[in-house]
């Protein structure tokens, strides 16, 4: 496929048929990146594996990014490739603290450990997720370790003495 | 007659294999909830290696992670190291000498060898034909060898760097690599007499841990392990990165989707591996092994000593490091174990603002619960080893 065709496809084709649900589409070093609405992430991830000429069919990864300073304040981002069609598209979700995202697990299976450790790191819960537990650390561990303001070594307490002191709790 | 019903019937136990169990591959705590020896469901629960190493990563430069990435995948550090300078070479829009690309190759794929070695000497190992692993270990060490004479190291390499590679080959290096070639085959002809004409390892491998092409891709499989089921999916033929689509190379794959298909797979690409680096030898071409940019690149330590510019370059690159423009990218190679992707998130910073390891491991490791269901105990010791996992990467 040409790079001519390829853009048709993953941006153009995507656009017409979500146009009032995309935010907005980056085009960085050859990689296609749609910015979408959290309310429509199910009915488009069921498009663009269902569509023939799209067939996004494995999810390679979910991964959470924290911009502190922003609102909302965290990014969901999926990695999707197309195994026949040889393609890979990036969609991502704002969302904020204590806000849900829909879990696309019943579209791939394989999004179920990445969101868990989504939820992890950062602490983002997806919903309708069949197993939504931490996968990394103790499920006693407080905090989100990959938040911003979680600190590099951690909080201290008598397995951490070089971590940093928790603040009072209200 | 009800008082025996009693005595043989079974009920529904849980049963915890690991974290410290020989055939685990390191810290794998699989719950198995077993009715007899039939296996209801198996989950794994990982995390003992955690380390945080994207954490690491926030708080690093760019060229400073590149030693973390050898103590992922342990067992083929090459491909992580490559995996990561590539990222960030995508990030920075740096293009590399050619010779630089075709070391690489000869790197990835000698590291590729390593690994498959292992992987097939353990799992044969854990189903109890110890000779094997003896025997691919010995042909590992010939691996090691290389890489030691290649940059010193033979475990933790971290020969790739951002913008080229660490040390150039030399007449010597090329000469036990073609030495490696002559013995391998040999070797590899005998595991096959060793083992796929073995009776109890095929009997204990075919048909045990059975996975659709349809579930495995949907389950996220990739790597070798996703080919055993008949899907033809290699990122280096379909989405070639540095010098691949150069080399005349063939991507095996199974039928069935079972054990067998999947130890098959290895020992093929092992063969397939062995090509790519014959050829690469080959037509190893002349020229600079690295790209010329102080900023990027340290100057070499001999002239650090003796050159005022080189000094400060030197210093500017240890205390400074270099900028990558604002941006996100991910970048994906075709690891031994499946795809392993880098994304990273540049704020225009000297360091990662993000930084996410795609490991295939930890998402193949997804597969278990679907292969092992309604299988017995025993074979979930071979369903393990043919998905490969080292926990280095995949609790990160």
């Amino acid at each position: 496929m040409t790079p001519v065709d390829k853009d048709a496809v993953l941006i153009d084709k995507v656009k017409a048929a979500f146009r009032d649900k995309i935010i907005s589409t980056t085009v960085y070093r050859g990689e296609v990146t749609h910015l979408v609405c959290a309310s429509a992430l199910r009915s488009m991830c069921t498009f663009l594996k269902t569509d023939p000429e799209l067939r996004m069919n494995f999810c390679a990864d979910v991964v959470g990014v924290d911009y502190m300073n922003e609102t909302p304040r965290f990014e969901v981002v999926y990695h999707l490739y197309s195994i026949t069609r040889k393609h890979r598209i990036r969609l991502k979700v704002r969302v904020n603290e204590g806000e849900t995202i829909p879990s696309v697990t019943s579209i791939w299976a394989g999004a179920d450990w990445a969101e868990r450790e989504v939820y992890d790191m950062f602490g983002i819960v997806f919903e309708g997720h069949p197993n939504m537990k931490r996968i990394y650390l103790a499920e006693d561990w407080e905090g989100f370790p990959l938040r911003k303001d979680y600190p590099l070594r951690g909080y201290k307490d008598r397995y951490n003495p070089y971590g940093v002191d928790r603040e009072e709790k209200d | 007659m009800a008082e025996l019903e009693n005595i043989i019937s079974t009920r529904e136990i849980t049963l915890h294999m690991g974290p410290q169990h020989p055939s685990t591959h390191g810290v794998l705590h699989l719950l198995l909830e077993m009715q007899g020896e039939m296996i209801l469901k198996a989950e794994p629960d990982i995390g003992y290696l955690h380390r945080g190493t994207e954490k690491i990563a926030e708080g690093l430069l760019y060229h400073q992670f590149t030693p973390y990435t050898d103590r992922l995948d342990y067992m083929c550090a090459m491909s992580n190291n490559l995996a990561y300078v590539m990222a960030v070479e995508k990030a920075i829009g740096l293009e590399i000498p050619e010779r630089a690309k075709y070391i690489r190759v000869i790197a990835a794929e000698l590291s590729r060898i390593a690994g498959h070695l292992l992987a097939m000497g353990a799992w044969a190992l854990d189903l109890g034909a110890m000779s094997i692993l003896l025997y691919a270990m010995r042909e590992r060490e010939i691996v090691l060898d290389i890489f030691e004479q290649i940059c010193g190291a033979r475990m933790t390499l971290s020969y790739l760097r951002v913008g080229g590679v660490r040390y150039d080959f030399n007449k010597e290096i090329v000469e036990s690599i073609n030495e490696l070639l002559e013995i391998l085959p040999g070797r590899l002809d005998e595991y096959e007499t060793v083992l796929i004409g073995n009776r109890v390892w095929i009997q204990r491998n075919e048909g045990v841990g059975v996975i659709s092409a349809e579930d495995a891709i949907n389950l996220s499989l990739s790597g070798p392990a996703l080919r055993a089921s008949g899907v033809k999916w290699d990122i280096r033929k379909d989405e070639p990165y540095l010098v691949y689509d150069r080399f005349d190379f063939d991507i095996p794959t199974g039928e069935n989707g079972d054990c067998l298909d999947r130890f098959n797979m290895r020992f093929q690409e092992v063969k397939q591996s062995m090509r790519i680096i014959k050829q690469a030898v080959k037509d190893l071409p002349d020229g600079p092994f690295n790209v010329d940019i102080p900023e990027i690149v340290p100057p070499a330590k001999p002239n650090v000593y003796k050159n005022m510019e080189n000094l400060i370059h030197h210093f500017k690159y240890v205390s400074a490091g270099f900028k990558v423009p604002k941006g996100e990218i991910y970048s994906a190679i075709e690891a031994p174990k499946g795809e392993l992707g880098v994304y990273i998130v540049s704020d225009g910073t000297e360091k990662p603002y993000r930084l996410k390891l795609r490991v295939p491991t930890f998402v193949n490791l997804q597969t278990i619960n679907h292969m092992s269901k309604g299988r017995y105990l025993a074979d979930v010791i071979a369903i393990v080893s043919s998905l490969d996992p080292v926990f280095g990467e995949c609790d990160k």
